[in-house]
């Protein structure tokens, strides 16, 4: 495929897509901005036919990897099929043009919705209240941590001023933590996968804040002594602290309530399909047990004795952690959400996280029978696992990140690589319940070939992809000489 | 089901190659009584696409009707129709994060592009991928300003009061636990602008930066040279907070006083983005090049693959919470791609002049309904500094009751800022491109009808 020009340089002075914008005004019309601040220039936006553009982006397009094209088996990720229909309500007009500090007179329709999202999620995390208003998983991250910061402190527990985090957790965990003012200290992981409970006992004391974890953890598999780490935090005085980031693998079968999570954050962009939208937006909703609902990030959905629904912000629930955003957050993000609650129901819910570990386990099994190293191969997977590539790096000098790159020849996107850190040159592979049994096993086909290949043509697989817009990328020169906007 | 390919054959298969006798036996490592079997009762039903279609058609349609002149950080433009059509490709739609550059060229070069129209309209050298929205922007440019001031020690910020305090509520939420203290800077109750003598009582004083936000929250126009240059001389940084489509009158803030801000920050939406009840939007966020290591969120840069091809990759990723955990410059590990692409194709699209004609048209519309509604008796505006495309009026009678009877008759107009600024009976209005005359002219009549009621 070739350069893509970038738009600026299809720029030609006097062009325009004229049909896209109001005509030019007089400029007395301009005449009550004093002269000292208008702009001497127009800004150098790009001078373009409305066709000019449509192309461009449209070929722009075709050089992604998208879940709409490809199998994206991205650990952690969840890239689950993002259902069309959730797009077309979200997008209706009612919808989009609802300004978000219209009158509740006015977003009847728009409140029942969240509403009942609210309680949705409840329902299936088994937690007892629920805000929608993080834009993010590590927005509910730091709501999350926030609402255990503002519970110790209405308890004047002054003292506690550390977090923990096992040592596979996501990079947000630490930098949320951080974010929320407090120290972070690792906890080891077994050989097993599972938190060292010892270790954990030894660091728990009176400046614990809380621990945070996934569970299933992220080495894919179920966190079985959970019961008796929530015991341990909670009599140090810590409060348990749920990252939804895994909660696919257990949707419908287990809920975070009832492991005793004390918070928890959902990444709706996962569990509940929808878009990632090439980095975001996504959604970040927290629940929380009874103890920690007066502290809840606002605006929130209520509903009066009539029926009626109203908002219910910071002039009533005074102890809430505040506002995370201008307004209430990725609405048009809960709103494809909630189309996927109502379309998944009840027994849908159930089999997501049935079907996401059927898928995980079958592809684990069909993949150590063609020659892959299962990172924990005594434990069940749960809607992920991980394979490590340590011998191939050693023996035969082709790295994870090789056999990655040489994936996109197979038209099929790299798993998660590098992560989680404690696991040397390693995959984390999440196919997700909705691909077929012939997309896993063509996924394993390309495996096999991969890994014959790299037995037979090591500095092949090295040089890997041959078939994508652009080979491997030089990240030194990037860094080093920064060049990070256009300039003619 | 649902979404769900497998057949029962499949699923014998699968189990088979597995070694367990039923789905179930998948699940066994999880304790028996922790099991949610039956605790799901609340939830409804599944629907299928028709059934859920109709039920949020009926929602959506609940919502619509009314003419609105709310603004207060959300406007709404006419949105041209390539650009949702094009973001919402299912290889924009359902890409993931770039981080298999090879594979993800097309969002990657979107991003450089984002990068480069960001600059040219703020005037300012780098910019990130976009950040969360407009105000969690601003709380993360108040993090930075703490870690880029080297002159400053303080982990105090100066913030206006006429800055939209959506802004500071979520920035004062997102930044306390980290013993950061915003203080507040006066307006002047005539003018409606934040003045010099209102900086007086700190000059002198060790803050990391000042923030100036233009227009301000009552659509007045600060005097930006002066305060910029009054923040520098105090060792302060110099934080912008920008209405993007203003940007193609007023001056951008990359040339503000002498030395231009050092960081930029401001809300996307106007940029191509529906009001969708407040998302998802994007925050956009610029500084001057010497600060970019301090910048939080994705950065792309242009580099060259090993043959020397021209591609795009993420960059200066050793300041995010991926590579950095605990010392990371912020907890983000998203922008938000997907609005951050429309406003790519939208601002292609309206190019220099385009842009130009819709701010002039905000402006003209804005002017032409203060001066409707102004001349009713009893209403009047607040404030006597210029503006951009919003202004306050005070009205003779409560905004609370004059906005709900409003609402009435189907028009938005406006909010209120009896709690935020204690003046009960002022309304904050805007209008833009899309208010035709007859738009403007119905707002006048519900007002005098309502006021006279």
């Amino acid at each position: 495929m070739s350069e893509t020009q970038l738009i600026f340089q299809l720029s030609q002075p006097g062009r325009s897509a004229v049909s896209q914008a109001p005509k030019a005004l007089a400029d007395d019309k301009l005449s009550a901005i004093p002269a000292h601040l208008r702009r001497k220039q127009k800004p150098a936006l790009p001078e373009v036919s409305e066709m000019q553009v449509v192309r461009h982006y449209t070929n722009l397009s075709s050089k992604n990897f998208a879940i709409d094209k490809q199998f994206y088996p991205l650990g952690s990720c969840t890239m689950k099929y993002n259902p069309r229909g959730a797009n077309r309500a979200a997008m209706l007009p009612g919808f989009l043009n609802r300004h978000p500090l219209a009158p509740e007179t006015h977003s009847q329709g728009f409140l029942s919705c969240m509403f009942e999202l609210q309680n949705f999620l409840k329902e299936v995390t088994g937690m007892k209240g629920v805000s929608l208003a993080p834009m993010a998983g590590a927005q509910g991250e730091f709501a999350g941590v926030a609402m255990i910061r503002a519970y110790h402190e209405a308890r004047g527990d002054e003292g506690r001023t550390e977090i923990l985090i096992p040592e596979a957790a996501h990079g947000t965990n630490p930098a949320t933590a951080v974010m929320c003012g407090y120290k972070v200290r690792e906890v080891p992981v077994g050989k097993d996968g599972d938190v060292d409970l010892d270790a954990l006992k030894a660091a728990c004391g009176p400046q614990t804040a809380g621990l945070m974890m996934t569970n299933p953890s992220t080495c894919g598999v179920f966190e079985r002594q959970i019961e008796a780490i929530a015991k341990t935090v909670h009599e140090a005085g810590g409060l348990l602290y749920y990252d939804g980031a895994n909660l696919n693998a257990i949707l419908g079968k287990v809920r975070p309530g009832d492991m005793g999570f004390d918070v928890i954050h959902m990444n709706l962009h996962k569990t509940f399909a929808t878009p990632h939208g090439g980095g975001g937006p996504g959604a970040g909703p927290v629940g929380v047990s009874e103890r920690l609902l007066p502290y809840l990030p606002t605006p929130m959905a209520g509903q009066r004795d009539d029926g009626s629904y109203h908002w219910i912000d910071t002039d009533t629930l005074e102890t809430s952690i505040g506002h995370l955003s201008a307004f209430m957050g990725n609405a048009g993000v809960l709103l494809r959400a909630y189309y996927y609650a109502r379309s998944l129901g009840r027994e849908g819910m159930i089999r997501v996280g049935e079907f996401s570990t059927l898928a995980a386990n079958y592809l684990l099994k069909r993949l150590e029978a063609v020659g892959c190293t299962a990172a924990y191969p005594d434990r069940r997977a749960s809607h992920e696992f991980i394979l490590t590539f340590a011998k191939e790096a050693k023996e035969l000098g082709v790295t994870a990140m090789d056999i990655a790159k040489r994936l996109l020849d197979y038209n099929q996107h790299a798993p998660t690589t590098y992560f989680p850190l404690l696991v040397p040159e390693c995959f984390l592979i999440e196919p997700t319940e909705t691909e077929s049994k012939e997309a896993l096993d063509e996924f394993v086909d390309a495996m096999a070939a991969i890994l014959e290949e790299a037995r037979t043509q090591p500095d092949m697989v090295k040089e890997a992809p041959f078939t994508q817009p652009v080979r491997r990328l030089d990240d030194v020169k990037a860094a080093r000489e920064l060049d990070l906007a256009w300039s003619e | 089901m649902p979404y769900i390919p497998h057949t029962p054959d499949d699923v014998c298969a699968m189990l088979d190659a597995i070694g367990a006798d039923s789905i179930e036996a998948l699940f066994d490592e999880i304790p028996a009584h922790l099991k949610a079997a039956g605790k799901l009762d609340a939830l409804p039903e599944g629907l299928s696409e028709m059934e859920v279609t109709r039920l949020m058609n009926e929602r959506a349609a609940m919502d619509a009707g009314a003419v609105s002149f709310i603004g207060a950080g959300a406007y709404q433009h006419h949105i041209p129709a390539a650009v949702w059509e094009i973001a919402t490709r299912g290889e924009f739609y359902t890409a993931y994060t770039p981080y298999q550059a090879e594979a993800s060229q097309g969002t990657l070069q979107v991003i450089y592009e984002f990068q480069t129209l960001m600059t040219r309209l703020t005037g300012m050298e780098v910019s990130n991928a976009s950040v969360y929205d407009g105000a969690s922007g601003l709380s993360e440019a108040v993090l930075m300003a703490l870690r880029a001031n080297r002159k400053s020690k303080s982990r105090k910020v100066l913030v206006p009061t006429a800055l939209n305090p959506r802004y500071t509520a979520a920035t004062q939420a997102i930044v306390e636990n980290q013993d950061v203290a915003l203080d507040s800077v006066a307006f002047d109750p005539a003018s409606g602008q934040t003045p010099l003598d209102a900086l007086k009582p700190f000059e002198g004083q060790d803050y990391a930066a000042l923030v100036i936000s233009q227009p301000n929250f009552f659509g007045s126009l600060e005097e930006v040279d002066a305060l910029t240059d009054w923040a520098h001389a105090n060792s302060m940084l110099v934080i912008g907070v920008v209405n993007p489509t203003s940007l193609a009158l007023l001056t951008p803030p990359g040339e503000w006083g002498a030395e231009g801000a050092d960081i930029v920050v401001g809300e996307g939406q106007p940029l191509g983005v529906p009001l969708s009840s407040g998302g998802p939007y994007f925050g956009f966020m610029c500084c001057k090049q010497k600060y970019v290591r301090q910048m939080p969120g994705r950065i792309i840069g242009r580099t060259v693959d090993m043959e020397g091809k021209q591609g795009f990759a993420l960059t200066l990723q050793a300041r995010e919470q991926h590579i950095r955990r605990s010392k990371a410059t912020s907890n983000i590990c998203t922008n938000q791609g997907l609005a951050m692409t429309a406003s790519t194709i939208y601002c292609s699209l309206l190019g220099p002049d385009g842009l130009t004609n819709v701010a002039a048209h905000c402006h003209a519309n804005t002017q032409s309904l203060a001066d409707k509604l102004t001349a009713i008796a009893g209403v009047e505006r607040a404030f006597s500094a210029p503006t951009f495309h919003e202004v306050v009026l005070t009205l003779p009678k409560p905004a609370a009751e004059v906005l709900a009877a409003l609402a009435g008759k189907d028009v938005l107009g406006g909010v209120s800022l009896a709690t935020d600024y204690d003046m009960p009976n002022a309304i904050l209005i805007n209008a833009t491109e899309i208010h035709s005359e007859s738009d403007l002219d119905l707002f006048a009549v519900a007002l005098k009808e309502v006021l006279a009621a």
